[in-house]
């Protein structure tokens, strides 16, 4: 049993407060992926979890056991960093082996694990090469296979897929989501790429300056967002965001604001009748864009300029321009559409999301 | 080739080299032609009809005999390799553990510390000197090698210690939080991982110190009197100048035979050396 509990954690460098009263639980071989733009805490929280970084208050239980003043090897935790951080004066084998030796393991178990995680990994032709001989993403499997031979309580990993190319790291997240299955060992994973986050992670927590926005599966991050930050940071391209004014009209709620006037559905309608009246922040994914047909209701349709147009192949991005906002609009790839070109577009309404203009949080 | 790239190349590269390398050689060559010149040709006058100063018809190795038989130049090397080992090796392990210490500790004015053991560096040898013969003669080591086995890291270690500090910086701090999730103490990461990473910066530093032992002249001067405690640099001067004559030729063997063990260890270790400097740490 291996679940990892997180409770009140903080942390400050000097004047600075990086991670700010974050509780979590990481349960026993669940893949928790932490995500969060650049300098939000992130790292931070696992390396405090790692025991790399002193905690200032709170507490880190792995398993049943406080490791606060527990020092890294005696966590029984193992950890992939971003650069690999492979010894570069030791041959893969001897990579590998390292904290098995550390640890006074028998030459032959050692040589057993060693052989097992490289068959795993597909590293088994490499294993007298030096670190410097190899591709990075041979390198990468080398530092995975590090992890896993000692057979750890927790993986931490540390972005280790964002220093290779972007074909490479589809390719090794695919592999890392395997070995997580097969192996079934509690992980961290912390990236900054929203994509890793969603295709890895059995859970996610979304972080920004330090605190903790949101906790959930993909998909419920996705469908409700707890705050704007979320709704933005989740999904790609991003949400769009409008500030529109609610008003009731015709026994039904309306939002509107320049070019735009959506009739809200019934069941978000309740939800919003307390903001009635007020200025609210609306936010629509490009992908709940669609051309409206003629037989569409008006209420939900609005019209827009295009402004630019990127053909992806599997759909079509359309920059477009909706009364002085800007709004992305993701369509179907054989739209004949070009620059200047005015569209009806339909919204998808069941899946309008409306925030706080003050708070941000999601309504 | 473009046009006129080779008389380029001459002008610009092969002549002044050509000058460089002849520049620094030639003290070299005019030690070696020196030591097996005979004596009737070393005083030879210069306006004299046979007078050949860059090269000698009748070399001979009386010289070099006189040298190895008639003074104690053999008890000088000896001398001088044990002092120049023995502070070099005590430096060399001070730097390392000091080194370490500066660039990847944690503890308060560790970034003056590490600025004042580098101006104790910069405390010229030739002022140092006075309050460490008081020293030195306190401790009763004068006249032994312990006087400068004892002094020369004086200068040696806050060489080392920064030398290895900047070389220590540049491994990247990952491989010892690895090291240490793997389950190696503080301890063992230094002596397991970054150790032989930096075995290029610790050669160089060691190749350094022991270049800076062997030729040091002032403490040596000074702290040594008897001719047998003597090392190679002061030894050569001071035994084979007497009164105002000056024994040139046994002068240049001695400064032959003393620049021999230098230029051996760095032609072994050059590699290491121009790795050490450049600092490069191969991921």
């Amino acid at each position: 049993m291996a679940q990892v509990l997180i409770r009140s954690l903080n942390k400050t460098f000097e004047e600075a407060h990086v991670v700010k009263n974050v509780n979590l639980e990481i349960r026993d071989k669940e893949f928790m992926v932490l995500v969060g733009p650049s300098g939000c805490g992130k790292t931070t929280t696992l390396r405090m979890v790692a025991g790399l970084e002193s905690i200032t208050s709170g507490q880190v239980l792995i398993g049943d056991t406080v490791v606060n003043e527990l020092s890294p090897m005696d966590r029984d935790i193992a950890m992939v960093f971003q650069n690999y951080a492979l010894y570069p004066h030791m041959s893969v084998y001897d990579n590998m082996a390292f904290g098995l030796k550390m640890r006074k393991f028998d030459r032959a178990e050692i040589g057993k694990r060693v052989q097992e995680a490289a068959e795993i990994l597909g590293i088994g032709d490499y294993l007298q090469r030096k670190p410097r001989q190899l591709s990075g993403g041979q390198r990468q499997r080398v530092a995975l296979g590090r992890a896993i031979v000692r057979h750890p309580e927790v993986f931490l990993f540390d972005e280790p897929l964002s220093n290779l190319d972007a074909k490479l790291r589809v390719q090794m997240r695919v592999e890392l989501k395997k070995l997580h299955d097969r192996l079934g060992t509690t992980a961290i994973y912390v990236t900054h790429d929203q994509v890793e986050a969603m295709t890895l992670g059995d859970r996610v927590v979304v972080m920004k300056d330090g605190a903790v926005q949101q906790v959930g599966e993909p998909l419920e991050l996705y469908n409700a967002p707890a705050n704007r930050f979320v709704a933005g940071f989740i999904g790609s391209p991003a949400m769009n965001f409008a500030s529109v004014q609610l008003s009731a009209a015709n026994g039904a709620l309306h939002a509107a604001r320049e070019g735009l006037d959506i009739e809200v559905p019934r069941p978000i309608a309740d939800r919003l009748g307390r903001h009635r009246g007020a200025e609210v922040t609306m936010g629509i994914r490009p992908e709940d864009l669609r051309v409206a047909a003629p037989s569409d209701p008006d209420g939900l349709c609005f019209e827009a300029a295009v402004e630019v147009v990127e053909r992806l192949g599997s759909e079509i991005l359309l920059d477009l321009h909706v009364g002085g906002e800007t709004m992305v609009a993701a369509v179907e790839p054989t739209l004949r559409a070009k620059r200047g070109d005015r569209l009806r577009l339909a919204v998808n309404p069941d899946r309008l999301h409306f925030f706080d203009r003050a708070s941000e949080a999601a309504i | 080739m473009i046009e006129g790239a080779r008389w380029r190349r001459w002008v610009f590269f092969y002549v002044p080299l050509s000058g460089f390398i002849v520049a620094l050689l030639f003290p070299f060559y005019w030690m070696a032609v020196t030591t097996v010149r005979p004596d009737r040709e070393l005083y030879r006058p210069w306006m004299a009809p046979n007078y050949t100063p860059f090269w000698t018809l009748h070399p001979t190795l009386d010289h070099i005999r006189d040298l190895l038989t008639g003074t104690l130049f053999s008890t000088w090397m000896l001398n001088t390799l044990f002092i120049s080992i023995t502070a070099t090796l005590i430096s060399l392990f001070c730097g390392l553990l000091a080194g370490y210490a500066l660039s990847r500790l944690k503890f308060p004015f560790a970034g003056s510390l590490g600025t004042l053991i580098f101006v104790t560096y910069l405390v010229p040898q030739t002022l140092l000197f006075i309050p460490l013969a008081d020293i030195i003669r306190n401790f009763h080591l004068g006249d032994s090698p312990w006087s400068l086995i004892l002094t020369y890291p004086t200068f040696l270690i806050p060489f080392c210690t920064w030398l290895l500090m900047g070389y220590f910086k540049a491994i990247p701090k990952e491989l010892e939080e690895c090291a240490r999730i793997d389950g190696a103490t503080r301890w063992k990461a230094m002596v397991y991982i970054i150790f032989p990473i930096a075995v290029p910066g610790i050669l160089s530093a060691g190749i350094f110190a022991f270049t800076l032992s062997w030729n040091e002249f002032i403490y040596a001067l000074v702290f040594l009197s008897s001719p047998d405690e003597k090392t190679v640099p002061v030894g050569v001067t001071s035994e084979l100048i007497r009164g105002d004559v000056f024994f040139w030729g046994e002068l240049m063997a001695g400064a032959l035979f003393g620049s021999i063990p230098v230029a051996m260890i760095y032609s072994f270790f050059v590699e290491y050396y121009v790795a050490g400097l450049t600092g490069s740490v191969k991921g």
